[in-house]
């Protein structure tokens, strides 16, 4: 038995912000519409579906009080954005650290390294 | 002032750069490709300026193709910098006064940890200060002065570069992209963001921090209302709120309710840097508050430019590096004609000053010189408008007409004049923006 739902999204890729409609049966996209271009119509399928965020926090250096600016090197599910802070929150690393590195491999599972997005000598 | 030559160094250069920011490195690096010798001047500890700061992405898409941090987008320009032997970087140093040297040049009085109070002798000067907050004091809330109440970009520095919680129940006044960028952050960082306010009746930040920043956080957006009182002995306890009337932008008298916090971050406007630019007799625009500029991005004092957030409160990065660049380029060809000793005021055409129309809140260049090449005209508009049409006009010739979509404030437009466009401009011309007129054709999304 399918199972029909109509999610209301604002569309982001454009300061127009069209209000879009998604349409879902089974967890699938049936339509999308309010879109005005296909950009629309792909964010709207993509963010009723497997909505994701790119998570940028800050790590503990030891022995400084400066924190290292860290990212998710690609988006993570949104719903796991809360789970993938806390992990970030309880990781320390230790100096010296290099733009790039991986400061929590595969958070959460995700697939996904957490980077350090800035040097600390 | 004074100056004793036994009691103050004097550094030669071609260029000095004011500012190691996005705009500053920008220029040091196009000057020292043009052949000049630079000096970088740099209030801060380390150069990268507001970039820092800006732990989250979004960074370079126009310019190198990828989302990045601030910080990363930055390091890009410092390692251009950081390996041009032309290039001195004197950090920890402030920039106290420019003046007018000897033949042409600018002295420029600087005070720093290195250098001690020294003096720079350069042929032409690239001002990239940025710019500032707007405080509590100039919007007039109310209330003793306890600790907990600050800016938005205060409370962005201390988390993002000090590791430390500006707070951990906050109210944010403004919902500019400052704001909700702020709104993420602390509550990512582990504090309770009691609510967004915003004086207006629509957001001022883009669709994508509203949803990225405020829906997904269950952030509350609270339009048409102000902070209008503060409540606290030594520490904030509590903040007034109150509806604002559209029509008047005043609070409305009997709508006044408090909410209690420990912290109110103040996102509520951002002014040009430029206390450097009037010691130097530079022209300030009142629409802008930076310099007023010609197409080349020279200020009124022969010698002197300005790029990036100083010049025109900017919202993408990527702009004022392009910005950078061509101010940096010019300041050393004028300083390298002037060693040359070629006179200045040889080149200078006849200019003729660009007026703000209808709906035009803000335009740089504010003079074009129509034999002096392209123009790349920057402004932001009065109000959202969709199907929206700028116009360029000389008297009722038109110079360029562009179609939008939608315009924002919030979003600064760009539109780059040709040298066939300039050739039409034999007096003022005049930027606005209106409804598009009705177009037989489909609706295409014209756009530069």
């Amino acid at each position: 038995m399918s199972d029909a739902q109509v999610l209301s999204l604002t569309c982001v890729q454009c300061p127009m912000g069209c209000l879009l409609e998604v349409t879902l049966a089974d967890g699938e996209v049936v339509s999308v519409t309010g879109n005005t271009c296909p950009r629309g119509r792909v964010y709207g399928e993509h963010e009723a579906t497997h909505p994701e965020r790119v998570v940028t926090s800050l790590v503990v250096v030891a022995g400084d009080y400066h924190p290292v600016s860290v990212k998710t090197a690609a988006p993570v599910p949104r719903e796991l954005v809360a789970d993938v802070l806390a992990a970030i929150r309880a990781t320390v690393v230790r100096p010296p650290v290099t733009a790039g590195d991986v400061v929590v491999a595969d958070v959460c599972g995700t697939g996904v390294n957490v980077v350090a997005t800035k040097s600390h000598d | 002032m004074s100056t004793d030559a036994s009691m103050s160094a004097t550094i030669s250069c071609d260029v000095l750069v004011v500012g190691g920011g996005a705009a500053g490195l920008s220029a040091a690096a196009a000057a020292a490709d043009r052949g000049a010798s630079v000096v970088v001047v740099e209030r801060d500890h380390e150069l990268g300026g507001i970039l820092n700061q800006c732990i989250h992405n979004g960074f370079g898409l126009h310019r190198f193709g990828e989302e990045l941090t601030g910080p990363e987008f930055a390091a890009r320009d410092v390692a251009r910098v950081e390996a041009a032997p032309q290039v001195e970087v004197l950090l920890d140093t402030t920039v106290l006064s420019i003046g007018e040297g000897r033949a042409g040049r600018h002295d420029a009085c600087v005070v720093g940890a290195a250098c001690g109070l020294a003096h720079v002798d350069c042929g032409a000067v690239v001002l990239a200060c940025g710019c500032r907050e707007r405080t509590r004091g100039q919007i007039n809330i109310a209330g003793g002065r306890p600790a907990g109440v600050l800016t938005a970009g205060t409370a962005q520095r201390l988390c993002n570069c000090d590791g430390a919680m500006a707070g951990r129940e906050v109210v944010i006044l403004g919902s500019g992209d400052i704001g909700l960028i702020m709104a993420r952050r602390m509550t990512w960082e582990g504090a309770h963001v009691i609510c967004v306010c915003e004086l207006a009746a629509e957001p001022g930040g883009l669709r994508r921090n509203i949803v990225q920043c405020l829906e997904d956080n269950g952030i509350p957006l609270h339009l048409s209302t102000t902070v209008t009182q503060v409540f606290g002995g030594t520490r904030l306890t509590a903040v007034e709120l109150a509806d604002v009337d559209p029509a008047t932008m005043r609070p409305i008298p009997g709508t006044e309710r408090r909410v209690e916090c420990d912290t109110l971050l103040l996102s509520v406007g951002l002014i040009p840097e430029n206390s450097v630019a009037k010691t130097a007799g530079v022209r300030i625009d009142r629409a802008t508050s930076g310099p007023a500029v010609d197409q080349s991005l020279a200020t009124s004092v022969p010698g002197i430019f300005v790029a990036g957030n100083e010049l025109h409160v900017h919202d993408l990065a990527d702009y004022v590096s392009e910005e950078g660049e061509q101010a940096g380029a010019n300041a050393a060809d004028h300083a390298l004609r002037l060693a040359a000793g070629v006179a200045p005021s040889a080149e200078k055409g006849v200019e003729f000053e660009v007026c703000r129309g209808d709906g035009v809140g803000s335009v740089t260049p504010q003079r074009l010189d129509p034999t002096c090449g392209e123009a790349v005209v920057r402004l932001r508009t009065r109000e959202r408008m969709a199907d929206a049409q700028i116009a360029i006009r000389c008297g009722d010739t038109p110079i360029r007409r562009v179609r939008r979509r939608v315009v924002v404030p919030s979003e600064m437009q760009t539109i780059r004049l040709t040298s066939d466009d300039l050739a039409k401009v034999d007096g003022p011309v005049t930027v606005s923006c209106g409804p598009a007129p009705a177009k037989a054709a489909p609706k295409g999304g014209a756009s530069e």
